[in-house]
């Protein structure tokens, strides 16, 4: 009884949180859209079994038809992914410099990456428009020094999303990192060193495998939330920047097509449920590891 | 301590005794500096081939920083070590011909038990079969056969043990470092692998430098020992010379367990003092091959078994006193008895319990005589 009452919270849990919301996603996915309130048909109250009756896959018929769908799902694809490698990049670096710091240090370096999580997620994509614009910081800062003699276009383009997700995620990808690499015992190191390996080849051999929890719990923490990404693809993506939160939210709020939209979203969520598996493997693999 | 060699069982194993012998490490007035502490004081040490040497001392005495610098970790201030005749203060730890056994064992969770021992042999772009046979020849020599597919965290601490010394010497290294290596092992199964590891350095005829703060351990497993204390080595000898004859208290009351009786000298004879010791006890005599003057201060060690006690008293003695008997420690196979001389000092006598505890004729509060010989101590200066 007891160990029932215990399993069941976490599942109402579940329940309530997602799967309840699924379904009504998936309900009107398989419905209709319809001139009325809500917009779409048919509803509950039209009775169980015209409700049943009402409901068909025309919707997910429809996104094959028009590839702007499936394009939008691998551009997204493909910009998490990048963005996901450049995090880590320049994650994994950050992350080692932090463990390898001196213990007096470590608590305000760990600061200086929480710190940006103060200031609102909107805002701090804004201001990333007032850096990359024509006439930005960035730009007049680059033609004051005579780098270059006409301004750079970055706003507006895929690579002001990649910068603003690399930004934005960064300290989901520095924290586990880290994690990983502040637990790992430093004699280790030197047995890799003692038994022939250089500085280089111990990092290769030692350090990043050992840290390879941390890298892949990062990657995900970064790729999922970015594959979704809608914020920063329009405020700082151009009209070519084709990602399917974008997408997603055209059809939401200016077509009021919700049974599209619930399409695209539960594909979306189809599509994420692979990583979201392997990322609570990994860290269930971690946790044994642990004890 | 270990056994002599089997090729030096008529002539004592003791390199360092034979002024022709070349030492395989040369410590040369190193000195080792970490901002103002100095953790080894211009420190001289010749270590010979096939020597088991342990380095024992207190935590901060400065033998693992004398390990880490053979090893490679740390770089001497000055002076210079040498690995058979060559400086070897500008080599990195990748290219010493020294391995490591380090004290948290440093077993890469990520690899198997073979994988471990295999690391070092990869490093050296051995071939396949060469690799296999080397690691299998090292399973077998510590008897880890069956747990070569292993991870290390699938393995008990005794095993780990065993692991990570075939990692270390898989790479046949000319010397072998072994910081602690029996630390975190339970006394039972540390007392065990104590006789394995000089087994294995028997074996394998590879020189050990031990470091180690527990003394029995020194005691049972090396050739030598060095006692060490603030960056200086204070005494090196065989386990035997450093138990029966220690060269200052220091040493004396380090290792094993002691009675320091502070006096003066008074010469008695060739070789013999008497040690004036107290106003209301007679001169204790006592032979020393060091030279005292008369009224030189002078400590006399002396160790508890060698301290007779018995209730009656002795008919002939060198040196006996009455006293009071305080307390006594039971140890099961030995009796500690702590008894008070009329002075107020307290002087420890062990023997053996020849007889089961019921039958013991001695208890607290017992006029005892204690009673010892004139060779039984030794006379220090300081």
């Amino acid at each position: 009884m007891r160990r029932f009452a215990l399993i069941a919270l976490p599942y109402t849990w579940l329940l309530a949180l997602f799967l309840v919301p699924f379904l009504i996603v998936f309900k009107i996915s398989l419905s209709d859209i319809a001139l009325a309130i809500p917009p779409y048909t048919p509803t509950i109250k039209d009775g169980f079994s015209a409700l049943i009756r009402g409901l068909d896959f025309e919707n997910f018929i429809f996104l094959t038809t028009d590839d702007l769908y499936y394009k939008a799902y691998i551009s997204s694809l493909q910009i998490a992914l990048i963005s996901t490698s450049l995090t880590l990049l320049v994650g994994y670096p950050m992350a080692y410099g932090m463990a390898r710091a001196p213990a007096e240090w470590r608590a305000t370096l760990m600061m200086l990456v929480i710190l940006p999580f103060w200031t609102s997620f909107l805002i701090r994509v804004y201001a990333w428009i007032g850096i990359l614009s024509n006439e930005g910081f960035l730009n007049q800062f680059l033609l004051w020094t005579g780098l270059i003699s006409t301004p750079l276009t970055i706003l507006n383009t895929n690579t002001a999303v990649y910068i603003g997700i690399v930004y934005t995620y960064l300290p989901f990808m520095i924290l586990p990192i880290y994690a990983a690499l502040d637990r790992l015992d430093d004699s280790l190191i030197e047995a890799a060193e003692d038994l022939g390996c250089s500085r280089l080849s111990a990092f290769w051999l030692v350090t990043v495998p050992l840290s390879k929890n941390g890298i892949i719990a990062g990657c995900f923490l970064v790729f999922i939330p970015a594959l979704g990404e809608f914020v920063i693809p329009s405020l700082l993506g151009g009209s070519g920047t084709l990602m399917i939160g974008k997408v997603l939210f055209e059809e939401f709020f200016n077509n009021r097509d919700w049974p599209v939209a619930s399409a695209v979203a539960v594909i979306l969520l189809l599509i994420l449920i692979v990583p979201i598996v392997l990322f609570q493997r990994n860290q269930q693999k971690q946790a044994e590891a642990d004890t | 301590m270990a056994k002599p060699k089997p090729d030096t069982w008529d002539n004592q194993f003791a390199p360092w005794d034979n002024p022709n012998e070349k030492p395989l490490i040369r410590f040369k007035d190193v000195t080792k500096r970490f901002g103002d502490f100095v953790a080894i004081d211009s420190l001289s040490q010749d270590i010979y081939e096939k020597e088991f040497f342990a380095l024992l001392g207190p935590s901060g005495c400065g033998k693992t920083t004398m390990m880490r610098m053979l090893a490679g970790f740390e770089n001497v201030s000055s002076g210079s070590i040498e690995l058979a005749g060559q400086d070897i203060a500008n080599v990195p730890p990748n290219k010493r011909a020294v391995n490591m056994m380090f004290q948290s064992y440093a077993l890469f969770p990520h690899l198997s038990v073979y994988e471990n021992i295999a690391f070092g042999l990869r490093r050296d772009k051995l071939p396949k079969d060469k690799l296999d046979a080397r690691v299998a020849e090292m399973l077998k020599l510590t008897r880890l056969e069956k747990f070569g597919r292993r991870k290390p965290h699938q393995i008990s601490g005794g095993q780990r043990q065993r692991v990570a010394l075939a990692r270390s010497l898989a790479k046949g290294p000319k010397l072998l470092l072994l910081d602690e290596p029996l630390g975190a092992l339970d006394k039972k199964l540390r007392q065990e692998t104590q006789f394995e590891l000089m087994d294995i350095q028997e074996t394998t005829g590879t020189t050990f430098v031990i470091v180690t703060h527990d003394q029995e351990e020194a005691m049972t497993v090396a050739s030598r020992v060095a006692v060490m204390d603030e960056g200086r080595i204070i005494q090196v000898a065989t386990p035997g010379g450093i138990y029966e004859a220690p060269n200052s208290v220091y040493v004396a009351d380090f290792i094993g367990d002691v009675n320091i009786i502070k006096g003066t000298a008074k010469p008695a004879g060739p070789d013999q003092y008497f040690v004036d010791w107290g106003v209301n006890q007679a001169p204790i005599l006592a032979t020393s091959d060091r030279p005292f003057t008369d009224g030189q201060e002078c400590h006399l060690a002396i160790r508890p078994e060698k301290i007779s006690i018995t209730k009656a008293k002795p008919d002939e003695a060198e040196n006996a006193v009455q006293g009071k008997v305080l307390d006594i420690a039971y140890l099961g196979n030995l009796s500690t008895y702590h008894v008070e001389l009329p002075g107020g000092q307290i002087i420890k006598a062990q023997t053996a319990n020849t007889r089961r505890l019921s039958r013991r004729d001695i208890t607290w509060e017992d006029p005892v005589w204690i009673r010892w010989n004139a060779t039984a101590g030794v006379l220090l200066e300081r």
